[in-house]
């Protein structure tokens, strides 16, 4: 990347020691961030769904709410039930328009005293101006801007972590604590973007490269870029915002219904919520669907699905190659009558029609700690 | 023998009027792990610049651009089973196809080992 252009990105708490690690680094949502490191995407992908990787993700956005009444007016923005998270629990969410559509997706924690959120690097000026538009009735924006955001996924992160702070061994998935670190007071949420067993770490920026030399100095850590990072949440038939889901798309049509829980299905009172209702009851006309190519030629974003006729019933939103499956892997969405699993599709890549099967996802079984 | 390159970043070494043609050590490190090659049938005629081939790392597809005017008299079957020889042997067991030059005037146009490390070099400051 040239220096002139590195400039004019914003750099996360740990990019000299991105540099120091020899990583590609690319401009991502405004920051100069590591697509990958010397051991490469493949050797990433496979190293963390082996032992254990750290992924700096520090360019998302934290922020906290407060407020007594945080929890009713945060669900005027996101159809889950914010209300019946307790203390130390996380939820995945959608924040919701008018349309019924999605503009971003999001991790809602109840942290006791708040509500602490993480959302996407490149929604979350958006982000904060709707909220500080629409969050009423003495609920406070707090940004947590200095603070950095890493993850450490794999069958050995809780290995490693509980070395550091042994009570995150008993923590379970989607559960928060805030707990020191290495004497580095931390919000720890067990979770993550790959599928795999792991944690996402908040770390204050000052001690964030310190955090990550003492992750890394373990046996079973490798740096991980963005590119693995695609590439496993691809595996792990999770969406990436803008991609896979985004303000064309609502989260019926996205296939997240389940984050649209069984009380706001009945009250409703989001933002959407009629039309997002009505497509629960009713059906959407498309569906997010998994899509494997067969053989071994990769079908990326934006290729169109045919039916076997040759109509046009869709489009891959990401896809790539899946290096634990060993093969190239999509998804995408497609019309409602083509989105049952083992139907067979052809994809157009480079002019011809190539056959493909819609699965069910995900391609590499998710392996989270339920306790 | 000679060896030729071309600022795409693709090796041609020259036995007659056929180049064997693939891409550089340089190329392959770009793009990374290389998942997946899709290489023109034998007979098809392509001209300077055309689309000759596609190259997939986990990330991305990458055009390969014909270097010269010419017929694909042989493509490397190898590549279809074993990718990675792409990574391996870039220069040797991970060529990419065979063509039969027809205007041997174009070869001029392409930059000698030298003359490509130079570029590379160029490229990097």
């Amino acid at each position: 990347m040239a220096d002139q252009q590195a400039e004019n990105l914003y750099k996360t708490a740990l990019y000299d020691l991105h540099v120091e690690l020899g990583a590609k680094l690319v401009p991502f949502a405004g920051y100069a961030m590591p697509v990958q490191y010397p051991l490469g995407v493949k050797g990433e992908h496979l190293h963390t769904r082996a032992k254990a990787g750290l992924f700096d993700v520090s360019h998302m956005g934290q922020v906290r709410l407060v407020g007594e009444n945080r929890v009713a007016e945060l669900e005027k923005l996101v159809p889950g039930d914010i209300a019946v998270l307790k203390p130390g629990r996380t939820r995945y969410s959608a924040f919701t328009n008018d349309d019924g559509t999605i503009l971003d997706d999001l991790m809602i924690t109840n942290a006791g005293d708040s509500l602490f959120l993480v959302i996407n690097a490149a929604c979350k000026d958006d982000d904060i101006v709707h909220m500080r538009a629409n969050l009423d009735n003495g609920v406070e924006l707090q940004e947590l801007s200095d603070r950095a955001l890493m993850a450490l996924q794999g069958p050995e992160a809780a290995n490693v972590l509980a070395r550091f702070a042994p009570d995150v061994a008993s923590l379970k998935f989607m559960s928060f604590v805030e707990i020191d670190i290495a004497g580095i007071p931390c919000f720890v949420t067990r979770s993550g973007y790959t599928g795999e067993d792991g944690f996402e770490i908040s770390v204050p920026d000052t001690d964030a490269e310190k955090l990550a030399r003492l992750l890394l100095a373990e046996d079973e850590v490798e740096a991980i870029g963005l590119g693995a990072r695609d590439s496993l949440r691809l595996e792990a038939g999770l969406c990436l915002y803008g991609n896979d889901i985004d303000t064309t798309t609502t989260p019926v049509e996205g296939d997240l219904n389940w984050i649209i829980n069984k009380r706001r299905r009945e009250e409703g009172g989001f933002l959407g919520a009629d039309i997002i209702l009505d497509q629960l009851a009713n059906g959407a006309d498309r569906k997010r669907v998994g899509i494997k190519p067969e053989g071994k030629a990769p079908a990326r974003e934006h290729t169109m699905v045919l039916n076997k006729d040759g109509y046009d019933i869709g489009e891959i939103t990401s896809g790539g190659f899946g290096p634990t499956v060993d093969a190239p892997i999509a998804m995408g969405y497609v019309a409602i009558e083509f989105a049952e699993p083992g139907t067979k599709v052809d994809l157009m890549v480079r002019g011809k029609a190539r056959p493909a099967e819609i699965v069910g996802l995900p391609f590499a079984p998710h392996r989270y700690f339920r306790g | 023998m000679a060896k030729k390159f071309s600022k795409e970043h693709e090796w041609l070494e020259i036995d007659g009027d056929v180049a064997t043609v693939g891409i550089t050590d340089h190329a392959q490190q770009a793009l990374g792990d290389i998942v997946y090659v899709e290489l023109p049938e034998v007979g098809k005629k392509l001209a300077k610049d055309g689309d000759a081939a596609v190259v997939e790392s986990v990330k991305a597809a990458s055009d390969v651009y014909a270097p010269v005017d010419g017929e694909i008299v042989e493509a490397n079957e190898e590549l279809d089973a074993n990718p990675a020889l792409v990574n391996e042997s870039p220069e040797n067991d991970g060529w990419f196809f065979k063509i039969k030059i027809t205007d041997a005037s174009q070869l001029d146009d392409l930059m000698d080992e030298a003359g490509y490390k130079a570029f590379v070099e160029g490229l990097e400051d």
